[in-house]
């Protein structure tokens, strides 16, 4: 963390090689940060299933720890940010690979990745009622946190003014 | 509701019961079950009675007017759902925590971990029939400060009365066992990962504030059962003792505290922080555009990323273990729903 003041000096960056690894394999990825302990990379809808086992299986990362949504209403698009993690591989322990995708905002819709991460079927779920981004192939979709009678646009959308802030 | 193709929803044997909200177990969380007889078929967790929309309430309040209430998802893990808070826009503005306040950072973390395990070990025994416990922890979160020799003592009799006491050990050994594997591949966090043989702790993983200080072990159990994700509590606190005793012995004298404006400008960025809270993996996903408000906060917390392992784990066991086998996750239904 950059904010430490004594903690002992920062390992050499491990991160750079993966981001490396993952756009040498995957040219259409973006790299958006490296950083000592987080890396981003930006993919589409369309490739990220295939980029997520490439990332789970030969980088090693194998546990989910979030997926978070933003509504990027300027831009008119949707981003859906998974955070994982890697429990089991010795030196990356400490390490969290962001992998997003944007999609249209009117119609978002993304392939879910449970297959890959099957701890992200709440998470997504939760995704889905919060930001209305439609994940193909989830095998359910109902309202998990808002109630089933929710009747109105998805609360997490910056066009949503919560009534009573 | 539809039920897996393997049980007919129209058989007469399979009966549709739900486990909550009203239940006082339950907490504020209810567990759509299925049964056939005493065992369960399926269940289906259904959180969300106590969702208060922090993440949307955060987007219009500026960085200091969110410290309040995001605390109260966890009433008794409070410094553990803030401190990545504090964290993550530190590490937006670059802030350097003076040394002595990094250590008050970790008292405070770790005297909530102890509280909110005591919490949790006290409704575990009522749970499982044990009326003991839940009298003796309740009594002793209030007292435990006093002295932590006190409370070291008494962590031995919890020892003797509660874990391995025989009803305890029937109600909770064997039952309920997460593989290493599942547990990685579902995403437990906290002590349901380290009772399933994965020794994953982010206070030694990826140390943050003062713990690269301070000198302590990450208990971790193999069986995986209800047993375990008790006792990997009990011995985390033996290990928070440990932590406090250090800090106490080793703070060193100056301020504790940054001198910043009324309201502070967080520039524009994106960050991850994530501590390790009482239940697990506490991280915040913080999006600040520049303005005096974030402009997207995800709160990650570890009672939503242990939720499936509630559904996953009461398939095929007795109503009798419902309790331990749902206690056990460590889950609070408040922090889940955020």
């Amino acid at each position: 963390m950059q904010s430490q003041a004594q903690t002992p000096p920062p390992q050499p960056a491990k991160t750079q090689p993966l981001a490396d690894a993952i756009v040498q394999k995957f040219p259409g990825t973006t790299v958006e940060y490296v950083r000592e302990k987080r890396l981003k990379v930006t993919t589409t809808p369309e490739k990220i299933k295939e980029v997520a086992f490439f990332v789970r299986d030969e980088l090693g990362f194998d546990h989910i720890s979030c997926v978070s949504g933003t509504d990027w209403i300027a831009k008119n698009e949707i981003e859906v940010i998974y955070f994982v993690g890697a429990v089991s591989k010795p030196g990356q322990e400490a390490i969290i690979v962001a992998l997003a995708e944007r999609s249209k905002r009117d119609e978002p819709s993304v392939p879910t990745l449970i297959e890959v991460w099957p701890g992200a079927e709440y998470h997504e779920r939760e995704t889905h009622e919060m930001l209305g981004v439609v994940f193909s192939g989830h095998p359910n979709l109902k309202n998990l946190l808002l109630p089933e009678d929710w009747n109105d646009i998805p609360p997490l959308r910056k066009d949503y003014i919560s009534p009573g802030r | 509701m539809t039920v897996e193709s393997e049980y007919n929803p129209d058989a007469d044997r399979i009966m549709s019961v739900a486990l909550g909200p009203q239940h006082p177990g339950a907490g504020h969380f209810r567990i759509q079950l299925w049964l056939d007889g005493d065992y369960v078929v399926k269940a289906e967790p259904d959180p969300g009675y106590v969702h208060r929309g922090e993440e949307k309430m955060s987007e219009y309040r500026n960085y200091i007017q969110n410290v309040p209430h995001l605390e109260r998802p966890v009433i008794l893990d409070s410094c553990g759902i803030l401190f990545p808070y504090a964290l993550a826009v530190d590490e937006l503005m670059n802030n350097k925590i003076p040394r002595r306040g990094q250590y008050l950072q970790v008292i405070m973390a770790e005297i909530n971990r102890i509280v909110s395990h005591m919490y949790f070990i006290a409704i575990y025994g009522i749970f499982v029939g044990h009326t003991t416990m839940i009298t003796w922890a309740m009594g002793d979160r209030d007292f435990w400060i006093d002295t932590c020799d006190w409370f070291e003592k008494r962590m031995d009799e919890y020892e003797k009365i509660f874990f391995k006491n025989p009803i305890f050990l029937e109600r909770s050994e064997g039952i309920g066992v997460l593989t290493k594997e599942d547990a990685i591949r579902l995403g437990a966090t906290g002590t349901v990962l380290r009772a399933s043989g994965v020794k994953h702790d982010i206070r030694r993983d990826e140390p943050y504030s003062a713990y690269p200080a301070f000198d302590f072990e990450v208990p971790s159990l193999t069986a995986g059962d209800c047993w375990a994700r008790a006792y990997v509590a009990l011995l985390e606190m033996r290990e928070s003792v440990k932590i406090i005793r250090q800090a106490f012995k080793t703070i060193p004298p100056g301020p504790v505290r940054l001198k910043l404006g009324p309201q502070p400008r967080v520039p524009a960025g994106e960050v991850y922080a994530r501590t390790e809270a009482a239940r697990g993996e506490m991280s915040y996903h913080l999006i600040s555009d520049g303005t005096p408000r974030p402009y997207r906060l995800k709160i990650g917390v570890p009672s939503f990323k242990n939720m499936i392992m509630i559904r996953e784990l009461l398939k095929g066991v007795h109503v009798g273990d419902i309790p331990p086998v749902y206690w056990s996750q460590n889950f609070w239904p408040v922090e889940g729903d955020r």
